[in-house]
């Protein structure tokens, strides 16, 4: 068996998106309003309530924060834990023609 | 050394001979007798193991899946309930693809409660990608320990060697115990492929998409259905490894032959009957006073249930005219499984004859009734004399309505 056993069972490195391309089950897509968010408005490292709260881990810790939609799936912790309320729910249906 | 003990100290002996790392395991009537000696020979220090008490079937199956996780050789034991108990491990063990050997002593399945021998339990496993093999007599079951563990860790499947509850497990018999330094030579310890290292972490049988994905390297990872197509292959490729096994075994033990199937007067046979276990060896008996009255009557064991040597048995039963499946389980609302399963075999197996032998299906013993040689022989000689109609209508023996 040897080394082909690792390709026969389920094994594999961690990382970010081992688990493949999660952000393809959102229904509700994150934004981040930077007129708004705390970091971003005061251009100075602070709160960060999003990439503390996020299961994930895709939003990072920077000004303004980023969130990584390759993964994000779209849970709304990060909206429901901002505590100015800067990030929103958008629906993903209404970015189809804008992606297009 | 010739020893005469019971089928449960055989298994525990072959067990201890195997050099098992971890042994887990939950007390059940009748495997009870099995672990319990495991357990004496570890606390005595007569073997090198770790006993880890659990509390139920599920865990004991769960504590091996761990320890063969991390390297080590693991084993378990169970019957009935507690077999059905396990049920969802016993499937991750086989997905997972750690070498794990489980001794089922067969056992019917409640309810009604009962503790006496049938083979409901393991048959009802029988799709859950482990291997199974079949013990008729004391010196397969011992036999039958060393050669999983060694085919376990050859094909990486699991592999449960199954024998008749009380029937064997608590009969006495003389055996053949070898010698620990001739089994060591057999099998030589577990190296793993793979085992957990937390010097490098990796993710293990995590959430699998349906489809493939690009690993975090770029690489191609299986999805689920490759996974389980792999499981498959090894499985129908492991009676090759299996064959490999049983020469091996046979060059250093000088015993042993036919791991898939054992045939008794077949050749000339015009009528076989098929049968798992012990009761295999009791319809030996019948088929030899069947021909003392003139009919040409052979019988047929199935000794490796899963994988399924189909064309082994379909060149057994090729020419003959009749074939009477004697089984102590039923897939219930069709046929016995074994029924079902040796017709599938017999359906493309005998290339071009076009003709097959009829196949009758009887089920007794179930829950412990008793099986009586002149019921046996009573139902085999009708399967041979008498005009067949109805072929596929169940035929029970020993029912008392």
């Amino acid at each position: 068996m040897g080394n082909d056993y690792c390709r026969k069972i389920s094994h594999s490195t961690n990382g970010p998106g081992d688990a493949g391309k999660t952000g393809s089950w959102r229904i509700l897509r994150p934004v981040l309003d930077p007129q708004i968010c705390i970091p971003a408005k005061r251009g100075t490292p602070a709160c960060y309530m999003c990439w503390l709260y996020c299961p994930d881990g895709v939003i990072s810790r920077s000004i303004p924060p980023t969130i990584d939609y390759e993964y994000c799936k779209g849970c709304g912790i990060c909206a429901e834990e901002c505590p100015t309320k800067a990030i929103t729910m958008v629906e993903e249906a209404s970015f189809i023609k804008e992606d297009k | 050394m010739q020893i005469i003990e019971s089928g449960n100290v055989a298994a525990a002996l072959g067990v201890k001979l195997s050099r098992a790392q971890v042994v887990a395991a939950y007390p059940i009537t009748p495997q009870t007798p099995l672990t319990e000696k495991l357990s004496e020979f570890i606390e005595a220090e007569d073997m090198e193991a770790q006993y880890i008490p659990v509390e139920s079937e599920h865990s004991a199956l769960a504590v091996c899946i761990a320890a063969s996780s991390a390297g080590a050789r693991s084993f378990t034991a169970t019957s009935a309930n507690g077999l059905l108990y396990m049920h969802e491990q016993i499937h991750w063990a086989a997905g997972a693809r750690l070498p794990i050997v489980m001794c089922v002593v067969n056992r019917g399945v409640g309810a009604p409660w009962t503790v006496w021998n049938d083979h409901q339990d393991s048959m009802s496993q029988r799709d859950t990608g482990w291997i199974q093999m079949y013990a008729n007599d004391h010196q397969q079951i011992i036999d039958s320990v060393i050669k999983a563990f060694c085919l376990a860790e050859e094909v990486m499947v699991p592999v449960m060697v199954c024998y008749d509850g009380y029937l064997l497990s608590h009969t006495y018999m003389p055996f053949d115990v070898p010698e620990t330094a001739v089994v060591d030579r057999f099998l030589p310890p577990y190296k793993p492929p793979y085992a957990l290292d937390p010097h490098t972490p990796a993710n293990l049988n995590t959430v699998t998409l349906p489809d493939v994905r690009s690993d975090i390297h770029g690489n191609q990872a299986h999805g689920y259905m490759e996974i389980r197509h792999f499981l498959q292959e090894d499985m129908r490729s492991s009676t090759q490894a299996l064959a490999r096994v049983e020469t091996r075994f046979k060059e250093i033990f000088g015993r042993g032959g036919n791991p898939f199937i054992e045939s008794y007067r077949c050749d000339d046979a015009e009528f076989i009957a098929v049968g798992i276990g012990s009761l295999s060896y009791h319809l030996r008996d019948v088929a030899d006073s069947l021909r003392d009255e003139g009919i040409r009557a052979g019988v047929l064991s199935v000794n490796l249930y899963r994988p399924f040597p189909a064309a082994i048995i379909a060149k057994t039963l090729r020419g003959c005219r009749g074939v009477a499946v004697f089984e102590k389980a039923l897939s219930y609302g069709y046929q016995g499984p074994l029924c079902a399963d040796i017709k599938s075999a017999l359906y493309q197996g005998i290339d071009g004859s076009g003709r097959r032998p009829f196949v009758l299906n009887y089920i007794l013993g179930l829950g412990g009734r008793e099986i009586t040689t002149r019921d046996l022989h009573d139902a085999f000689r009708q399967s041979c004399t008498e005009v067949q109609d109805n072929v596929d209508e169940l035929r029970w023996i020993g029912l008392k309505l």
